[in-house]
């Protein structure tokens, strides 16, 4: 018997129209325990790097993780895999809601799909009933309205719907892939599955899930809630609001926005307004957020309400999470109540929330400075608000300047030419990322920006400070109860971290260390990805439930595979350099791995020439950011040697040494 | 039996659907309890609560399964509460043919919460730490009534399948056996 998984994908071929209900290798599991994981080796296996975005031979894979469906908290994660036709590099997108559980319990871990359908259908799963549906009365629908439509017509309001939007069909660069509460938004896998021609996944079951040691799965998972519950009534003294409490962040029941609006940045990335937040806004935001707020809701088997039922007054009801609250209303330096009505057209197109802003005030700031004129945008309203939705519409619809729009910052800025990939200057690999314009070099940021490959900065952070406490008793207080740390040293880099001086940024924490703390942040947002866990429960929180001395008791009684968290670890790494080389095998290399040239004002060429040399060596990475055969071989991924060995990705003398991870340097570098 | 006042517990979930966030943590949970071996498995079809939700009309309904029905009502009735129109059948606990609703899904068979017999209190309610689902109790006089037991009922059965005679027999050697 299998346990947590069921031991079975769902493969559809959508150009011949075949389904077929294929076993795994439970084999696989074991190295690499699933989601993320196996969706890595799948795709390794079977894209290979000649295989563009946008060709049938591309896949689109759906996968629950391995502990969703259950009872876990928070562990209901579906990780969408696929080449990115944004980055053309491996998109491994999440949502949360109801969808991974229901596919568990229709007994499938995954639905790959491959092929191209000739006309738009939607797939629907009920246990062994698999149908390919016609979907042409669902084309053009948007996506929230395309689920409930579904719904009805299939009469299972149970049903849970993954749909694509207006902005997938005609394959937006930055479509997202829409799921009640959630969304799978990075990397344009909206795209794909428009152009697969397939509109929505629809799953319902009625099937067990077993664990393997019930008795004692029960008791971790006992526990994990019962800590959630004393971190509810104990948040994090002297951190910003949405990280001293739990969830994925709780966006849609937090009022005090001072830190993000002072912080990041706005318009096209461009202005930090120090002060903005006072009484009268803060009054006005709160009254707006509290009237749309219909309820604070959640995703399956979660008791933090990360998400909200939104309903602005003659528009139709929507959900939101997180940080779409205000990438709208900054972009366009709009007032809150802007950002529910566009986020709204929006979500109905399945959109990203952060590329989408990003790209529209990118076109205006492209007009104000005469790059774009009237001629390339005929009738562009006057108000901006209406400018905002009037791009949107373009983008989406793909006419006029809104079809080069629809491929993002970078690839319009180069097909716009004279000057414009000046104003598309935040992107890394080609993605555009959260506008944040900072002064000090972070080195620890520094890293995780520069080969971050999920390439969302809030995919790779967490557990370790954002910033230093200025005062070394809050240190104290902070490190005493702090035992998700996999080893006590990291406790001491903390304690010595200053706000200035020797022992402050950039210098500190030495690049050992900065290795050590990104590799620690890194690999929990991995074994995240694998299990189909909330990074708002895990990986993304500091002193979160889950940690790496509880997960391997998880893997261990859920899904029966004798776990520790040393060969957790190198499970963890041994997907994640499969993850790199997917994208080495399409051409990424060490030139890819840098952050935009004004994230920091005061950058540190040398050092971080230093800082990305030493994380490579750490990783067991050669000068470029491929993994040697040594490190290859270690992991048992062999076959990636030999693959880059015969294409000449590495040659024998490439090779970079390898070096003992996990060591431990000295605090005294100044 | 004397007709005495007497005092019961009397247990009662209280559903405060304003506080449901819709996670249904309460049925995960009770699949896992009521599985052989206990959280051995897990399946909310199997659950004996159910959260009735549409989240686009903020409809939340935590309901449990009570006694079967075994026909389906003449009449079904559609609530509006606060403006929110509340599906036929939304409140009530019956597993019933009119629905799929509280039923065995591989057999069939009616399922009926027991409030996690044997627990302090039943997992739901211990697992809705948003407080959606509490656990009162209070003690009630009631009148001291003859009720059969559920051993008397099986016992009654067996009796008029077997005949007493045989039933009396093999009580008697069961009894030897102990």
């Amino acid at each position: 018997m299998r346990y947590a998984e069921t031991g079975y994908n769902l493969e559809v071929d959508l150009s011949r129209g075949n389904i077929e209900r294929v076993a795994s290798d439970p084999r696989e599991t074991e190295l690499y325990l699933g989601g993320l994981g196996t969706n890595a080796k799948i795709l390794w296996d079977r894209v290979p790097p000649e295989v563009e975005p946008f060709s049938p031979d591309n896949l689109l894979i759906f996968a629950a993780g391995l502990l969703c469906g259950t009872p876990a908290t928070g562990c209901n994660r579906t990780i969408v895999s696929t080449i990115s036709p944004q980055t053309e590099l491996m998109a491994f997108s999440m949502m949360g809601g109801f969808w991974a559980p229901e596919l568990k319990y229709a007994g499938y871990d995954k639905v790959i799909l491959s092929g191209k359908s000739p006309e738009l259908v939607y797939l629907w799963i009920y246990n062994d009933t698999v149908e390919i549906r016609d979907a042409s009365h669902l084309q053009g629908k948007g996506a929230v309205e395309t689920a409930e439509l579904i719904q009805k017509e299939l009469n299972e309001p149970k049903a849970q719907v993954s749909a694509i939007g207006l902005a997938g069909e005609n394959r937006v660069l930055y479509a997202s892939i829409e799921q009640g509460r959630s969304s799978a938004s990075r990397g344009g896998i909206g795209a794909v599955m428009g152009d697969k021609r397939v509109k929505a996944v629809a799953v319902r079951g009625t099937r067990d899930i077993n664990v393997a040691k019930p008795l004692e799965y029960m008791e971790q998972c006992t526990e994990v809630l019962e800590f959630i519950k004393w971190r509810e009534d104990n948040p994090i003294p002297g951190v910003i609001p949405i990280l001293a409490v739990l969830g994925s962040p709780q966006e849609m029941a937090i009022h005090d926005e001072q830190w993000h609006t002072e912080n990041f940045m706005w318009g096209n990335a461009r202005e930090r307004r120090k002060g903005f937040w006072n009484e009268d806004i803060e009054s006005r935001w709160t009254e707006t957020m509290e009237n749309v707020r219909t309820r604070l809701i959640s995703c399956y088997n979660c008791p933090l309400k990360c998400g909200a039922t939104i309903n602005v007054p003659g528009l139709n009801t929507y959900m939101m999470k997180c940080f779409s609250k205000l990438t709208y209303t900054m972009a366009a330096y709009a007032d809150l109540d802007f950002g529910f009505r566009i986020a709204q057209r929006a979500t109905e197109y399945g959109l990203d929330a952060y590329s989408t802003p990003q790209v529209m005030a990118f076109a205006l700031e492209l007009y104000e400075n005469g790059i774009l004129t009237d001629d390339d945008l005929p009738g562009l309203p006057e108000d901006n608000e209406d400018r905002f939705f009037w791009l949107l519409d373009r983008i989406v619809l793909r006419e006029g300047i809104g079809d080069v729009l629809a491929k993002g910052t970078y690839w319009a800025a180069k097909e716009i030419g004279k000057g414009a990939d000046e104003y598309a200057h935040n992107t890394i690999k080609k993605i555009e990322q959260l506008p944040l314009k900072l002064s000090m070099l972070n080195p620890i940021y520094f890293l995780m920006y520069c080969t971050g490959e999920k390439i969302n900065i809030t995919q790779i952070e967490g557990q370790f400070p954002q910033a230093p406490f200025p005062k070394p008793e809050h240190r104290e207080k902070f490190v005493k109860d702090w035992f998700q740390v996999p080893d006590d040293r990291f406790k001491q880099y903390f304690l010595d971290w200053e706000p200035r001086g020797e022992y402050s940024n950039p210098y500190y924490p030495t690049p050992e260390m900065c290795c050590d703390i990104v590799d620690w942040q890194e690999k929990m947002h991995y074994i995240d990805d694998a299990l189909g866990m909330c990074a708002g429960l895990s990986s993304f929180h500091l002193k979160p439930p889950y940690h790496i001395h509880n997960f391997p008791k998880f893997i261990e009684y859920g899904a029966g595979i004798p776990m520790d968290e040393a060969t957790l670890s190198k499970a963890a790494k041994r997907y994640r350099t499969l993850v790199r080389a997917v994208n080495i095998r399409r051409g990424m290399r060490r030139k890819d791995e840098r952050p935009p040239e004004d994230h920091w004002k005061k950058r540190f060429p040398e050092l971080e020439k230093e800082l990305l040399d030493t994380y490579y060596q750490y990783k067991g990475w050669n000068d470029q950011g491929i993994p040697t055969c040594d490190t290859l071989r270690d992991l048992s991924l062999d076959y990636v040697a030999e693959d880059f060995l015969q294409r000449g990705v590495l040659t024998d003398t490439e090779e970079a040494p390898g070096r003992e991870t996990g060591q431990e340097t000295d605090a005294d570098e100044g | 039996m004397t007709d005495a006042k007497q005092t019961k517990t009397v247990k009662t979930i209280k559903i405060n659907a304003d506080l449901c966030n819709g996670c249904r943590a309460c049925e995960v949970v009770c699949s896992a309890f009521h599985a052989e071996p206990k959280y051995s498995s897990n399946n909310p079809a199997r659950s004996r609560v159910r959260v009735i939700r549409d989240p686009l009309r903020d409809l939340y309904v935590p309901v449990y399964a009570g006694e079967p029905a075994g026909a389906e009502c003449a009449g079904r009735d559609k609530y509006i509460i606060d403006g929110k129109e509340y599906d036929e059948c939304a409140f009530c606990r019956a597993a019933c043919p009119s629905r799929d609703l509280f039923k065995e899904p591989d057999s069939g068979l009616p399922l009926r919460c027991d409030m996690c017999e044997g627990e302090d209190e039943p997992l739901c309610v211990k697992w809705c730490i948003t407080d959606a689902l509490t656990l009162e109790e209070r003690e009630e006089e009631a009148e001291e009534q003859e009720e059969p037991e559920e051993l008397e009922f099986g016992l009654e059965s067996l009796a008029n399948k077997f005949g007493w005679e045989k039933m009396q027999d093999a009580l008697a050697r069961m009894a030897q056996r102990e």
